[in-house]
């Protein structure tokens, strides 16, 4: 087995301890240039063991991305990792931000701390106006208006209309424009092109692509083509376990793994 | 296994202790500091008699909050509705004491089905405030005495005339007391069954998780109303145990400040227990009574006036245990016996190798 | 004529009580989810401060700048007992929504005793001054006074509020919180320190409606601020839980219509026809007149 290529069969999780003892391997292959190390996470909601024993890296440059059929923990994983987990649930294991435990800290001090947040549907404030939004996200006494629309003029132009009424790309425009205001570590981004229309998925990806270049990201992406543009390292989730780790490119050019790993047909592009 | 003493202890206590309820009007003992008189005495029977139809009510109220996790804040109407439906019926028009208090209890069951119809339309936060909102349309009537009917303020003696013998006087208190005895082993009984039924698994499921219900393709809400309604029949029955007690209606009955006193039973004693809610009903309307004497007590009077105020206000009392049990016993006196007994279990069991 | 306008302005003044208990109630309980049940004793502690500082407290009294003074202690005294009562009893307790109305609950039972207590179960006079009890003619109607002071105190409040939640910061993280609190927090904001201050608003509105009732009702009693409450309650039900907006519509509507159907009803029949007005906005939009949003 070549290194960083494990793959364990899905329908066939590796146990929590064998993801530990990953983790442990992923730790002595990149030596400490990954940024986020999430280890063994494990969450429970509402008495359903979602999340089982999750460990991967995340690298401290370029895009990680989280895959896996619908409703196998992506979501969760990353809002576990910022504290966002229900009253109801629990999380447990480890999640370390620069050698840092970070797993059970408030979010509002993880998002100070760096770890800038775009949920997935977006979640902009739908009664606030654009401007307000944004104002709002400000962390810092020099918001980088100059980034934001740059990246999205539309948003600009719009800074007085409410949030509700943009369209759908739009409103993922403010929500990574509300994020790229300020400085981060890292950011986690969850399903940026769900329910876009393909030209507006172009047009976020290249957005992606550019705020990448400045800080790492942990994306959670079902648009291969978009994984595909923007994927350094990939990490595979089926069943609340890590099924698949290694480059994304290699995942993508092996269309039987694709398919058994997330049942879509890679070649067919998004 | 074999049937120990121990066991059948275990299993039936719930029997037994019906049984020596059943019995201690004719015991003479006394009890100093706890009750005036001895235990057979009208006055320390009436008291037990109360406390026996607030933990029936209790109870009753904690299939809604407990058991099916709904959170109403108008339970007080259907409580009132038997109170003074009955009231009205005897005392106004002179219908016999039993079909008057049927006919209240039927009627007070119409209403809640109605009302539980549209309350329900609503779900968490806001289905408490309409409940709350409903509940004050029955305390406004109660006060602006419609018709003459209900005596205002003034509230509505129950004629005497119009009760069986057995119910009247104060030598027959001790049936009264038999009586409440009677309707909280009724509840008990009712609550067990459906606990037991599957609608009652229907309703833990409502409490824990309303979804899952309803990807069992099950209505969550024909569930709730069934017990939205058999929770106020219940209490529109105690209301009329109460009647007989009180010996007439007091606005009181109607007011919100009833159901939230019931809520703070439900909680001190442990919500969705078999016997917490009942526990919480007997001991808060011991305490209220008690604290009242207390209150007005010698002891009270020569502490320094900061404390002698509030503490003579029973509810002032009472509410600062009830914010204290909120805090630090979440399950209640039940919850709390389960606790003691994890403790033993931790302390007596030996270690594991 | 004459009556319809005395009508009108005696439910507007209403309306301008249940707005001032409301608004803060709605504010609570759409950004913190806490149903507070002890927000009448934050309007009794305003009442009770009030008649208290007229009497006793040096340079207050029941007339001129001396009541003023007396009602601005009663605002802070209501003021400082909710922001306490947020950091004490509820923060502990923070998300866990059933339990804090609970504690309100109990708040709410041991606070009207305590107050009873203190002051005695029965109604004590309330110092007004002379000219609140004077009449204005209003187009033909001869107006009491004390109901102007109690539409111009709301309207205040109501501008004060407005112009708090749209132009400040903390105001934009209420508005923001009353829609997503989770998402106000995932962009680095402490939505906490938002609470204390929405209680302590609340307390403040609260208090003062305790005060103005003061004047209004000519007397205070333990027991003052349940009553009106509960119509609070149901103004917020109405409104839109977390629509400072949305309440005072639905407090004027409420108060109208209580004050006419009282007057040309049976007494009694326009409190009915409030609750009936609850159930038929319910059925038809069940998320109240302004939905679940801060409106500024």
């Amino acid at each position: 087995m070549t290194a960083g290529e494990r793959a364990t069969a899905p329908g066939k999780p590796n146990t929590g301890r064998t993801a530990t003892a990953d983790a442990a391997q992923d730790a002595d292959r990149t030596g400490g240039s990954s940024l986020l190390r999430v280890a063994d996470l494990s969450v429970r909601i509402a008495g359903l063991h979602i999340l089982q024993g999750v460990s991967f890296e995340v690298a401290s440059s370029g895009v990680t991305v989280l895959l896996g059929r619908n409703g196998v923990g992506k979501s969760t994983t990353l809002r576990a990792i910022l504290g966002l987990t229900p009253r109801n649930g629990a999380a447990t294991g480890s999640v370390r931000l620069g050698g840092e435990e970070i797993l059970g800290r408030p979010t509002h001090a993880l998002v100070k701390a760096g770890l800038g947040f775009v949920p997935e549907d977006r979640c902009v404030f739908a009664g606030l106006t654009v401007a307000e939004n944004l104002r709002l996200a400000e962390r810092t006494d020099t918001p980088d208006y100059d980034l934001v629309f740059g990246l999205f003029p539309e948003l600009s132009k719009r800074a007085k209309q409410r949030a509700g009424s943009l369209s759908g790309g739009q409103q993922q425009m403010l929500s990574l424009g509300r994020v790229l205001l300020n400085p981060n570590k890292l950011l986690l981004i969850d399903e940026p092109t769900k329910g876009l229309a393909p030209k507006v998925v172009t047009e976020v990806a290249e957005a992606l692509e550019r705020a990448a270049q400045a800080v790492p990201v942990l994306l959670v992406e079902q648009n291969l083509a978009v994984v595909r543009r923007l994927a350094g390292d990939a990490v595979v989730i089926a069943a609340g376990q890590v099924a698949w780790t290694g480059p994304g490119e290699r995942l993508l050019a092996d269309p039987a793994l694709t398919k058994s790993l997330l049942a879509v047909n890679a070649a067919g592009g998004h | 296994m074999t049937a120990t003493p121990l066991t059948l202890l275990k299993r039936y206590w719930p029997v037994a202790a019906f049984v020596a309820l059943a019995l201690l009007p004719y015991s003479g003992i006394t009890i100093p500091g706890l009750f005036d008189g001895p235990l057979n005495s009208p006055g320390a029977l009436q008291v037990l008699a109360l406390c026996l139809v607030f933990g029936g009510l209790a109870a009753g109220y904690d299939l809604l909050f407990g058991r099916t996790g709904l959170l109403s804040f108008g339970h007080a109407l259907y409580f009132a509705l038997g109170v003074y439906g009955t009231d009205i019926l005897v005392t106004k028009y002179g219908y016999p004491l039993p079909l008057a208090a049927l006919l209240a209890v039927l009627f007070a069951t119409t209403i809640a089905t109605a009302l539980g119809a549209v309350a329900l339309r609503v779900h968490g936060i806001a289905f408490s405030m309409v409940t709350l909102a409903f509940g004050q349309v029955g305390a406004i009537l109660v006060a602006r005495d419609p018709g003459g009917l209900t005596g205002g303020e003034e509230g509505l003696a129950l004629n005497a005339a119009g009760l069986p013998d057995m119910f009247v006087g104060v030598v027959n208190t001790v049936n009264l007391y038999w009586l409440a005895l009677a309707y909280l082993g009724l509840v008990v009984v009712v609550l067990h069954r459906v606990a037991q039924s599957p609608t009652g698994r229907v309703f833990a499921g409502l409490r824990d998780d309303e979804r899952r219900v309803g990807v069992l393709g099950l209505d969550p809400y024909r569930f709730k109303l069934v017990s939205f309604t058999l929770s106020s029949s219940l209490a529109a029955l105690g209301g009329v145990v109460y009647l007989l007690l009180a010996a007439g209606a007091s606005p009181h009955v109607a007011s919100s400040d009833l159901t939230l006193t019931l809520l703070v039973m439900v909680v001190l004693g442990g919500p969705g227990t078999r016997f917490g809610p009942v526990l919480g009903g007997v001991l808060f309307t011991y305490l209220d009574h008690r604290l009242t004497d207390f209150g007005g007590s010698d002891a009270v009077d020569s502490l320094p006036g900061v404390l002698a105020g509030p503490l003579s206000q029973p509810l002032f009392v009472l509410g600062t245990i009830f914010i204290l049990a909120v805090y630090f016993f979440p399950g209640g006196l039940a919850g709390l016996g389960t606790r003691l007994t994890a403790v033993r279990r931790a302390v007596t069991s030996p270690p594991r190798p | 004529m004459s009556t319809i306008v005395l009508m009108t302005v005696t439910g507007l003044g209403l309306a301008a009580l249940y707005f001032l208990v409301a608004s803060g109630l709605s504010l609570v309980f759409g950004l913190a989810d806490v149903l507070n049940f002890a927000h009448g004793l934050f309007l009794s502690v305003g009442a009770y401060a009030t008649w208290w500082a007229a009497g006793n407290l040096p340079g207050a009294g029941s007339d001129g700048w001396g009541f003023v003074l007396a009602v601005l202690f009663g605002v802070v005294a209501g003021t400082v007992v909710a922001a306490l009562v947020e950091l004490v009893m509820i923060r502990p307790l923070y998300s866990r929504t059933i339990e804090q109305v609970l504690v309100t609950v109990g708040l709410s039972l041991a606070g009207v005793a305590a107050l009873q207590a203190g002051f005695g179960a029965d109604p004590r006079p309330f110092p007004r001054p002379s000219w609140t009890q004077q009449v204005v003619t209003l187009a033909g109607a001869r107006v009491p006074l004390d109901r102007l002071l109690l539409i111009v105190a709301a309207l205040v409040v109501l501008g004060l509020l407005l112009a708090f939640l749209r132009w400040t910061r903390y105001g934009l993280i209420i508005r923001a919180g009353v829609e997503n609190r989770e998402m106000v927090t995932a962009l680095g904001i402490d939505v906490r320190k938002a609470f204390t201050l929405v209680f302590a608003i609340g307390g403040a509105a609260a208090a003062l409606a305790g005060a103005l009732s003061g004047v209004y009702f000519g007397s205070v009693s333990p027991t003052s601020g349940a009553s009106l409450l509960i119509f609070a309650f149901i103004v917020v039900v109405i409104g839109g839980m977390g629509s400072v907006l949305g309440s005072a519509v639905a407090a004027v509507a409420v108060g109208l219509l209580q004050q006419f159907v009282n007057y040309y009803g049976t007494s009694g029949a326009g409190d009915i026809c409030v609750v009936a007005l609850l159930a038929v906005v319910l059925l038809w939009r069940p998320a109240g007149l302004a939905g679940k949003a801060a409106t500024a």
